[in-house]
């Protein structure tokens, strides 16, 4: 089947999908869009998170046919050209990437959490993090991250705004 | 594979009704990973995602209509007054992703005893509304489960809404798993007190081939509450009575042993949850005097 969505900004077309394929699997293989990663196919890791219409979902549990139409955006669309967005370069200031194949799903989820609530608790990270798992780094530096990335976006006058 | 995407209700019915073996995809947190490990491979997969009817909840005849289709993360936000121990029940539900996604409709046609929204359901004496070409019926939410992962619904039927009468004094939901987040329940228990109708629900989860209600533990606290005059004077609660109701919602129970945990175990972490979840119930019903009853 044919499917259309808007990707990170853009109106995307692909042909023969198969309709049991997730959109996980289109964007990946489809679109050459590599960056949400595959690791568990069921839901458990979050390391294949994207926004569909605004909301952090697992992409490898949308249906290829829900997304039509729809609004997604993936960690691809987060930094400008060349300059990362905030999120990214807190991560990388903060050494809260290590294997990195979780941190694409990481980002995406705390770019959301920091629009959503400019400085949460680290209560309230945890909780909005507890779909992402990280086998590397045992959080504390992603935490680390989160400050950080929550701090620059305050001083920027551009975290919170949604 | 075929795939379908209704926008009306009535043509995912007549879909339903010409093609009985369709599988239907809400959120598709059961399905989806069902497609990508192989297990399930439907003819049609029939997307609800457009049905814009079972999208919504209202308030009908006094009672909340909870489409099908609404995601535990608006039941979260939105219902939290209207439907308290489902609330609380949809918090502990997988993760944000699978909160944004999964729905109640998901939850009772997949019908596992594991299933988070039965509990609650359950307690408060939910009724589940499913509907074919054919008409629909209204099943109360105890006889929907009819066994291990079976509800009563028919080959052409869907779940259009749960009817749920908002709350006349306090509801609890507690849930015991390995982790706080991800995670199936070993046991789960709902509760909810009924003043204006001087009754008590009950919900049992992961502990019985279905999600089930503790019958006796509810005629039980009812009659203590009424015999000592408890729900006018709203005086402290016996430790005896709270603890005699752990022991007989244990006893509605009939666990297994599996992978995570045994059944003996399951035994007395529901003797206790009831217990507490009771103790919190009734010290928020002793503070919430702004109610008459
Ligand atoms: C990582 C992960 C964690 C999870 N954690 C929990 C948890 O903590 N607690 C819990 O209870 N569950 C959990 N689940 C299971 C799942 O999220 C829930 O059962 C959820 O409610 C399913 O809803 P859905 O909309 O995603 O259903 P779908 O996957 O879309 O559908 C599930 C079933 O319901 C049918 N269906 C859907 N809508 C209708 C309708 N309107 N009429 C008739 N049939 C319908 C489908 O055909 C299918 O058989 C988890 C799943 C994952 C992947
Ligand atoms: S690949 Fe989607 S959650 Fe793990
Ligand atoms: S950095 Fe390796 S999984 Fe997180």
């Amino acid at each position: 089947m044919r499917l259309i969505c808007t990707v990170n900004g853009t109106q995307q077309q692909v042909d023969d999908v198969w309709e049991g394929e997730s959109l996980l699997y289109v964007l990946r293989e489809r679109m050459g869009l590599p960056g949400s990663k595959n690791a568990c196919e069921q839901g458990e890791c979050g390391s294949c998170t994207v926004l569909l219409d605004g909301l952090p979902v697992c992409a490898c549990l949308v249906a290829a046919g829900q997304a039509e139409a729809r609004q997604v955006e993936t960690v691809e669309g987060m930094a400008d050209g060349g300059a990362l967005d905030p999120v990214q370069q807190a991560f990388l200031d903060a050494g809260a990437v290590q294997c990195g194949f979780c941190t694409p799903g990481l980002l995406v989820s705390t770019r959301d959490l920091l629009q959503r609530s400019g400085r949460p608790s680290d209560a309230e990270t945890r909780e909005a993090l507890a779909g992402n798992l990280c086998r590397c780094t045992g959080y504390e530096k992603i935490l680390d991250a989160v400050r950080l990335a929550a701090d620059r976006l305050a001083q920027s006058g551009t975290g919170g705004h949604r | 594979m075929d795939f379908l995407q209704p926008t009306t209700w009535a043509e995912a019915l007549e879909a339903k009704a010409a093609h009985p073996d369709a599988v239907a995809v809400a959120g598709g947190t059961d399905v989806m990973v069902g497609i990508n490990f192989g297990h399930l491979r439907p003819s049609l997969l029939m997307d609800l995602t457009r049905v814009e009817d079972l999208q919504e909840w209202s308030i009908e005849d006094g009672a909340v209509r909870l489409g099908a289709g609404v995601s535990y993360a608006r039941v979260i936000a939105e219902l939290g007054t209207q439907l308290p121990g489902l609330a609380m029940a949809s918090r502990t539900i997988g993760s944000p992703q699978i909160r944004n996604r999964g729905t109640v409709g998901g939850n009772l046609a997949t019908a596992s005893p594991a299933g988070d929204a039965h509990p609650a359901l359950l307690a408060a004496d939910a009724q589940v509304e499913v509907a074919s070409v054919r008409g629909s019926r209204r099943i109360p939410v105890p006889d929907f489960y009819t066994g291990v992962k079976r509800n009563a619904m028919d080959a052409d039927e869907l779940i259009t809404a749960v009817l749920v009468v908002p709350p006349s004094g306090p509801q609890q939901y507690s849930k015991i798993g390995t982790r706080n987040a991800m995670v199936i329940s070993v046991a789960a228990f709902g509760l909810a007190l009924h003043p204006d109708r001087r009754a008590v629900g009950t919900g049992i989860g992961s502990a019985a081939p279905t999600p089930r209600r503790a019958p006796a533990a509810e005629q039980f606290l009812a009659d203590e509450l009424t015999g000592t005059g408890l729900w006018e004077s709203r005086a402290e609660l016996p430790a005896a009575t709270a603890g005699r109701f752990g022991e007989l919602v244990a006893d509605a129970a009939s666990p297994i042993d599996d992978v995570r945990g045994s059944a003996r175990y399951r035994l007395h972490a529901l003797s206790v949850m009831a217990c507490r979840a009771l103790t919190w119930a009734w010290a928020d019903y002793r503070t919430d005097t702004g109610k008459e009853v």
